[in-house]
């Protein structure tokens, strides 16, 4: 289907909860609520028109003037060759989203490295634990108002392994 | 691979049973076979492997953080160390998203540069793939002809940019120099060379009998799960799904060019490492026409050895600028899907900047496929991701 056809597939199934639909760089973007986000991307991946089962990319960006982080999801069908961006906006100070490894299973690491540079809580996760830093870690890096603090980093970090808390 | 399940929780025939343990082993971060530091936490019981858990993170660098805090031209450096093995993939991959945020056009002569390049580039990463894939299951001689031929490569690539391995050569808006009089020369020359090493190669290694023992049957990944856990390049396709960059989402000159997508329906270890090996020969076809194409394009002159940088580097200002965007690229790099989620605020520094690496998605379904295994099996299967870790842990 091009992008005008899954345009008019997703205006006549889904009426509340999308909240834009616009033409983009990779084909058609589709922002939804956080409420109907878990639902929507089950129909995208297992209605026979869409079938997007294919998950390329899974991003996420700190909007900080906004106060939301956004994920982006960018979806590929194998069989119909078709692409689509689908975006979500959470709150920056709860950011939380269910998840969807149990539809893409390549979402499970997108989503711990997700959770561990961006802080982003993926409910539902089987397994949601940092991905790149250490068990003990503070912060989430990628925030645009993260500090580094190497010394007080270094100081603490060294203290909680002398305490034997991080192995 | 044996039945497992009779296996696991009991050693013993008939009524005398012995109750056995799981155990757990770490595998690296030191391992010779983990190729960089990728640590593996297993359980195992005996020989058998119960779970496997990667703990990523040793050559954590956050290139996605120092990318925010440099303008769009200084980010190119720091590609060239997320995938060390293929950079010029990486080179590619960044300039593509910035040029597609600015929407410039790049010359047609840089363009057909850029696809000869990076073919020969996929050739010596496949290369290394084999020479030490081969290690990884006790075939020690592959890997010396492996490296003697790259070695071949990369020193074409020394003459055209200076570098062997950080080559920091792709620009936005094309690439940094024409290629010298008499190089194209020195290409085809090397083609020529290369079909019969590969064959060689098969000879030794990709049909050889201790091998296929190693590697048949091992690591079966069947075409769904491929799909589910998101792999791409050699590890979709030695799996029978011709998901190729290259011609289901054709970026650059791709369209122009003649090539199969090789695919293998086994879903082994071995199958993988047989559609790596055919991509080589593909990649020798490509170079062919890209050479054959270059040939008709203006050369530098005597008196100009690198040529007039107009048709090679579009007009690009030296701090761009984008308008407030975000755009998705991918190329097919040796691994898979290299890509890049770029959003631009139109300041002259990337707001965001996400690398999805194909070799951190491809280890992903480590996990999945290594249980039932025994150890020495999962060296095999670990090898066979041709994981680079700077791309994995990035």
């Amino acid at each position: 289907m091009n992008d005008q056809e899954l345009e008019q597939k997703i205006k006549e199934n889904w009426g509340d909860g999308i909240v834009s639909l616009r033409p983009s760089l990779n084909g058609l973007e589709v922002r939804v609520t956080p409420n109907i986000f878990k639902e929507f991307a089950r129909w995208l991946a297992a209605d026979q028109e869409m079938e997007f089962n294919y998950l390329r990319c899974l991003s996420t960006v700190d909007w900080v003037q906004e106060q939301e982080i956004e994920v982006v999801y960018h979806l590929f069908s194998l069989r119909h060759r078709h692409h689509l961006v689908l975006k979500v906006r959470v709150p920056r100070k709860e950011p939380q989203l269910p998840t969807v490894s149990d539809i893409w299973a390549t979402a499970n690491w997108h989503e711990r490295e997700a959770y561990d540079l961006m802080g982003v809580f993926f409910v539902g996760h089987p397994d949601l634990r940092r991905l790149f830093l250490p068990p003990g870690f503070e912060g989430h890096p990628l925030r645009k108002d993260y500090i580094h603090d190497i010394e007080r980093f270094d100081d603490e970090f060294a203290e909680k392994i002398r305490r034997g808390e991080i192995q | 691979m044996m039945d497992r399940e009779k296996l696991v929780g009991s050693v013993g025939v008939g009524e005398q049973t012995i109750r056995t343990e799981t155990m757990e082993v770490s595998m690296g971060p030191q391992h010779p076979s983990t190729h960089g530091v990728l640590r593996v936490v297993l359980k195992v019981d005996g020989e058998w492997i119960v779970e496997a858990d990667p703990d990523l993170g040793y050559l954590h660098r956050s290139f996605e953080k120092l990318g925010e805090l440099r303008t769009y031209p200084q980010g190119i450096f720091l590609t060239d160390r997320w995938d060390y093995v293929s950079a010029m993939n990486n080179n590619w991959v960044y300039c593509l998203a910035v040029e597609k945020l600015l929407g410039l056009q790049v010359p047609e002569k840089a363009e057909w540069i850029r696809v000869l390049i990076s073919e020969m580039q996929r050739i010596a990463s496949h290369l290394v793939f084999m020479g030490t894939y081969g290690l990884d299951v006790g075939a020690l001689t592959p890997f010396f002809y492996c490296f003697r031929e790259r070695e071949k490569i990369l020193d074409l690539f020394e003459e055209i940019c200076g570098a062997r391995l950080t080559y920091n050569f792709y620009r936005i808006g094309g690439v940094s120099r024409d290629v010298p009089r008499g190089w194209l020369d020195k290409v085809e020359a090397l083609c020529d060379y290369l079909i019969p090493r590969l064959d060689e190669l098969d000879d030794l290694l990709t049909n050889n009998k201790v091998f296929l023992a190693r590697t048949v049957g091992i690591g079966v990944i069947p075409p769904e799960m491929a799909i589910s856990y998101g792999l791409s390049g050699p590890m979709i396709r030695g799996s029978g799904i011709p998901y190729d960059l290259r011609k289901v989402a054709p970026y650059s000159v791709y369209d122009q060019i003649e090539f199969d997508v090789v695919t293998h329906d086994g879903g082994d270890c071995w199958s993988r490492t047989w559609v790596r090996s055919q991509e080589m020969r593909q990649s020798i076809r490509i170079v062919r026409q890209c050479i054959e194409k270059l040939r008709q394009m203006p050369e530098p002159t005597f008196d100009d050895p690198y040529g007039p940088s107009t048709h090679v580097m579009a007009k690009v200002p030296p701090k761009p600028k984008p308008k407030p965007n975000d755009v998705y690229v991918a190329i097919e790099s040796p691994r898979g899907e290299l890509g890049v989620y770029m959003v631009s605020d139109g300041s002259e520094k990337p707001y965001r900047m996400k690398i999805r690496g194909p070799a951190f998605v491809n280890l992903s379904v480590l996990p999945a496929i290594a249980p039932g295994h025994k150890v020495a099996d999962l060296v095999a299967i670990v090898g066979n991701v041709d994981i680079v870790m700077g791309e994995v842990d990035r």
